[in-house]
């Protein structure tokens, strides 16, 4: 029984190979995600290697890679007391700023895409293995101001060489910085992951960042040898000051990698997701392959069973086929997943978050969850299939027409308008009942509808296919008409392989109507409650130097200037947005709408609470708020309740002098400009040009193109998830192919017949390009549909959330369909070569 | 020698008819080398239009291979196939597609129908891939003929083997073709429904001046043609006009014999 399994699948490589395809690309994107997700780990290993023994620090400040820390720092005698410590055989000061980026030759920004541009002093502090973090490659470290260092990459992506002057912008109170490059380093660790590094010598870093004053941020205590790093940790904690704490580096890389990796965690999820969708969408290939095999097959299996093989030995000898097929699958699936895994690390270089310098990680659980994976979509896949073989009645091997025994669709139809019907309720209570995680009932209930729609799509789809047909036999006549009953022939594989595409193009469809939505939204915010004439923002999203709003006060016309500075807030354990505004100007750039109380009185420990936050946290103007400001706990009053913004979730608003006062760094994350009346609107905004004119990462925008802006992340996410959406495309085009050339090797006496009787090669062609045409706007129509409906719920969903506003990028869906029809007639090419190319005589007498 | 008169007079007439195809030394060889075989060996043959023929003889006498390279189905090795005053032989495929959709009629042995289509489209086929009107008289005339009036709306899979077969002898018939070629009609059929098929044949030549050339190893089938042609060994051995189903037996067996016999 094996070896006629065997034999089975030798005889159908091709056959064999095509089923497989939807496997391998699953698979590949399976190992892919996993190969890229061990390569950020192993990149972020390296990177926070680099700790001293014992790191001093202001007591609970958070991770390095926090843009928005605090400016607490460590004052510099504590040093040169700590160095005498017990067990200690140094103590280094570090200074460091995560905002610090190159200017390249030809003025660009280098990386800075979310990636940090860290600044650091040079210090001779070696990490815990007793190597420095930094090695010098040319040149000589800084050793005054207007001196720096690079790292390699840096320095090359920027084109400076040692004896260049290099540009750079910060954060610091000094917004430009220019430098003469005196050397170039390397990190230990090798890559940087699209960091870049500057190192000053210490005396420039902390003019630089903390105004001339001869502090650090961090202190590295070096133990003696034989002086354990736990030992000197609590020896160093005996001596500090309140306020500080010590810890040692092994903790500290632990922290921080810990940190990274949530940070990054989402990366995998969302990767693994999208290979989710391709093996989802993959699995209905297989089920169909199988069934269309298996209804080849059915005289051939009849004739086992004839032979005296029993039921289970005929579904085993299917199923053994599909552990081939998956074993195949799996392995070619987890080779082209190293080759996938490259393309996803340049997709995401692109993002900012550049692996180019760290290999690819191979691990061997990679390798086991692929076949695993591979396996079990396969074998599941194969079981229907695999049984309603073994069902085959004996008698069939005599009989001429070998019908495959089907079951009737009623219970398939059944299930699935159960289904339907709960994903519509899913729908409908996410998007419009006003419930608790609204986003994740309409998730399920859009994922309810998909496979209810799928199962009863050999019914549901008929009136789509009809439609199709009207038209094709209008325009095709004969041959548009045969092309339509093709297409419904095999309701269930037609239904399934219109399937395949139709998730994809659900999922598309329902990404852009939302983002088209969130789009909206964000235009309407602004419009609504943007009253300044210009915004001053930070390209990459990172704060700018405080001096700069000072120096656009200075621009003849600007009547008033505002910043907005988004503070690190901590509440109830979590962390919540808020900002730093000055209560006077603020509600004249951004139309606040008071409920209670009075922004006047923001100051001291007074804070306004926008009235979402004061309604889930039961708090009115007079409540004492328990806040994390900074690193530093507090208790806060609420001085006011404002209606919720629209443009920016801002929870909690702070005074300036407030945050001051709370160690908030002087940077500032926007600065709204009102121009004086009668002043003229150009001449200003050259004026404020000419202020940001060397800082690239500054801009300067009116209205629309500050929401042009604010629209770019969304283009850009919306282009990643199309980017990743394609593949499940990809597969559902191979699913027509596979389907139709299945259905032309069935069909073959009936095209050598077609043949026969006056059927030229360009209409047999045109009659497989239709049907293809027919299923795959089946596929579309259907996907379209729902995505349309999933997209509208979720934007109602998330209305609260501020993506109040639908629109329904029509521009964009009718392309779909549009598209879905070419990927017809593309999908039909290779089955209506060889149905055109067999013989007709041959065909006419085959079996 | 009356006896040779009256075999001579149709010949003659025959002669004096348009021939509505002609075989010239056709010759189909398979494989090559020690595998070649030489299915058809210098065959020639005329087939008189609003005759109806029978070619004859035991397997692997090339009597289905005759039939598909004069039907455009195959290609010849060497020699000529006139269909009217074509030479098919000398056809590419597009012609070769147009040919035998517009001038010659098909009737195999099953699977005639495309079951997708109802016996109504069926029929219709050949001229509706030609994109070409039917002429209704002629349609319900044939279609009247083979007694399906009220089964027009049918699928094949809701017809029975002999219904499917008339089905597929009024397809073949409503194009008005040069000339049909049929391969086993009755093989598949019941004794019943196959005289019903063979009576419809005859009916169309003697009634439509019809020209049908059909394959078949029944010595009855073969009784209901004007003339049966012999092959063995890929040769034309012998030919009979007005032939019986006794006279065709003996004359099989007689081949039979001379065959076991060499």
């Amino acid at each position: 029984m094996l070896q006629a399994s065997w034999k089975s699948l030798l005889g159908r490589k091709l056959r064999l190979l095509m089923s497989a395809f939807a496997i391998i690309l699953g698979v590949s994107f399976v190992a892919g995600s996993l190969i890229f997700t061990d390569t950020i780990g192993k990149a972020f290993d390296g990177i926070t290697d680099t700790v001293g023994d014992v790191v001093v620090r202001p007591a609970t400040t958070s991770g390095m890679f926090d843009g928005t820390g605090s400016s607490r720092t460590v004052p510099g005698d504590l040093v040169e007391r700590l160095a005498g410590t017990t067990g200690a055989a140094r103590a280094d000061g570090n200074v460091s700023d995560e905002t610090t980026f190159v200017v390249s030759k030809a003025g660009k920004l280098v990386g800075g895409q979310g990636a940090p541009g860290l600044g650091l002093n040079h210090n001779e502090a070696p990490t815990s293995s007793g190597a420095q973090p930094l090695t010098l490659t040319a040149g000589h470290w800084p050793e005054r101001s207007g001196e720096v260092v690079l790292d390699v990459a840096t320095a090359e992506r920027a084109g400076y060489r040692v004896g260049d002057t290099v540009a750079l912008v910060t954060s610091g109170a000094q917004p430009k910085v220019s430098a003469t490059l005196v050397g170039t380093a390397e990190f230990a660790s090798g890559g940087l992951v699209g960091a870049s590094i500057t190192v000053f010598d210490t005396k420039t870093a902390q003019a630089l960042y903390f105004g001339g004053k001869d502090e650090y941020t961090t202190v590295t205590v070096t133990a003696k040898d034989g002086v354990s790093a736990d030992e000197l940790a609590s020896a160093v904690q005996q001596a500090l000051p309140a306020g500080f704490e010590s810890i040692t580096g092994a903790k500290l890389a632990e922290e921080q990698k810990t940190s990274i990796n949530e940070a990054l965690s989402f990366i995998s999820t969302f990767l693994l997701i999208f290979a989710g969708i391709a093996l989802f969408v993959g699995s209905f290939l297989i089920i169909n392959t199988f069934s269309i095999l298996v209804a080849q097959r059915s005289r051939e299996l009849a004739m086992l069973r004839a032979l005296g093989a029993g039921r289970g030995q005929v579904t085993r000898s299917v199923l053994f086929e599909a552990f081939v097929v998956g074993l195949v699958g799996s392995t070619l699936g987890l080779a082209l997943g190293f080759g996938l895994a490259v393309g996803i690390r340049a997709l995401f270089a692109t993002l900012g978050l550049d692996l180019s310098e760290s290999a690819l990680v191979f691990q061997p659980s990679t390798a086991i969850a692929a076949y695993a994976v591979g396996m079990a979509v396969t074998m599941v896949a194969a079981y229907l299939p695999a049984r309603r073989a073994g069902k085959m009645p004996p008698v069939a091997a005599m009989r001429d027409d070998v019908a495959m025994p089907e079951g009737t669709m009623r219970w398939r139809v059944a299930m699935g308008a159960v289904l339907v019907a709960a994903g519509i309720t899913g729908v409908a209570v996410g998007g419009f009942a006003g419930v608790d995680n609204a986003a994740w009932f309409v998730g399920l209930g859009v994922f309810a509808l998909v496979l209810g729609v799928a199962m009863t799509s050999p019914v549901a789809g008929r009136p789509v296919i009809a439609a199709t047909g009207v038209v094709y036999r209008r325009l095709f006549g004969t041959v548009g008409h045969m092309a339509e009953q093709n297409a419904v022939r095999n309701p269930r594989r037609t239904a399934a392989t219109a399937s395949a595409l139709m998730i994809g193009l659900t999922l598309v469809s329902m990404m852009s109507v939302f983002g088209a939505s969130a789009k909206a939204s964000i235009d309407k915010a602004i419009d609504a409650s943007f009253a300044a004439d210009f915004v001053v923002s930070n390209a990459i999203g990172q704060p700018f130097s405080a001096a700069v709003t000072d120096e656009v006060a200075q621009v003849p016309g600007v009547e008033a200037v505002s910043p907005l500075r988004i503070v690190d807030m901590q509440f109830n354990g979590g962390r919540t947005g808020g900002a730093a505004v000055d209560p006077q100007s603020f509600q004249r750039v951004v139309p606040i709408d008071l409920m209670d109380g009075s922004l006047a009185g923001l100051s001291g420990r007074a804070i306004a609470v926008d009235e979402k936050f004061a309604a889930e946290h039961d708090v009115a103007v007079g409540s004492k708020v328990e806040l994390t400001v900074a690193g530093q706990e507090g208790s806060y009053t609420v001085a006011a309740v404002y209606h919720d913004l629209k443009a920016i979730s801002l929870p909690i608003l702070l005074g300036l002098e407030t945050a001051n006062a709370a160690g908030v760094p002087q940077q500032d994350s926007m600065a709204f400009v009102l121009t004086a009346p009668g002043s003229d609107r150009a001449a200003v905004e050259a004026g404020l040009e000419t202020v940001v004119a060397d800082l690239p990462t500054v801009t300067v925008k009116d209205q629309a193109a500050f929401a042009e802006e604010q629209r770019g992340p969304i283009d850009q996410m919306l282009a990643l998830i199309y980017a990743l959406l394609g593949l499940a495309v990809v597969i559902a085009v191979l699913g027509i192919v596979n389907t139709l050339a299945l259905s032309v090797i069935e069909r073959t006496r009936e095209i050598g017949l077609l043949r026969a009787v006056g059927l030229s090669r360009r209409q047999l062609r045109t009659m497989l390009r239709l049907e293809s045409v027919a299923i795959a706007l089946l596929g579309a129509v259907l996907g379209v549909g729902l995505g349309l409906v999933g997209g509208w719920a979720l934007q109602r969903a998330l209305a609260g959330d501020g993506i109040d506003v639908l629109a329904i990028p029509a521009g964009q869906l009718a392309p779909f369909v549009a598209l879905a029809g070419i990927v017809g007639v593309l999908a039909a090419l290779w089955p209506g070569r060889r149905a055109a190319r067999l013989d007709v005589l041959r065909a006419i007498t085959t079996d | 020698m009356s006896s040779s008169a009256s075999l001579a007079a149709p010949t003659q007439r025959s002669e004096q008819r348009q021939a509505a195809a002609r075989v010239v030394g056709l010759t189909k060889v398979y494989g090559c080398g020690d595998t070649e075989v030489v299915a058809l060996d210098h065959v020639d043959l005329d087939l008189a239009a609003g005759e109806f023929t029978a070619i004859m003889g035991p397997s692997g006498s090339g009597k289905s291979t005759l039939m598909h390279c004069a039907a455009g189905l195959d290609s010849a090795s060497a020699g000529e196939v006139h269909i009217g005053d074509v030479d098919i032989t000398r056809l590419k495929d597009k012609a070769l597609t147009a040919l035998r959709r517009d001038r010659v009629g098909f009737i195999f042995q099953a699977f005639n129908l495309i079951p997708t289509l109802t016996a109504e489209e069926n029929i219709l086929l050949p001229l509706s891939i030609a994109g070409r009107k039917p002429d209704q008289a002629w349609f319900d005339l044939v279609v009247e003929t083979v007694g399906l009036r009220d089964r027009l709306g049918h699928r094949p899979s809701e017809l029975s083997g002999g219904q499917q077969q008339r089905v597929a002898c009024a397809r073949a018939l409503v194009s008005r073709p040069e000339i049909i070629f049929a391969d086993e009609p009755t093989g598949n059929l019941d004794s019943a429904s196959g005289t019903e098929v063979l009576a419809f044949l005859r009916r169309s030549v003697d009634e439509f001046g019809q020209t049908i050339v059909m394959v078949t190893h029944d010595p009855v089938a073969a009784s209901h043609t004007d003339r049966v042609v012999f092959l063995a060994d890929g040769r034309v051995v012998d030919e009979m006009r007005a032939p019986t189903a006794e006279r065709v037996l003996e004359a099989m067996l007689g081949f039979e014999r001379r065959t076991a016999g060499a």
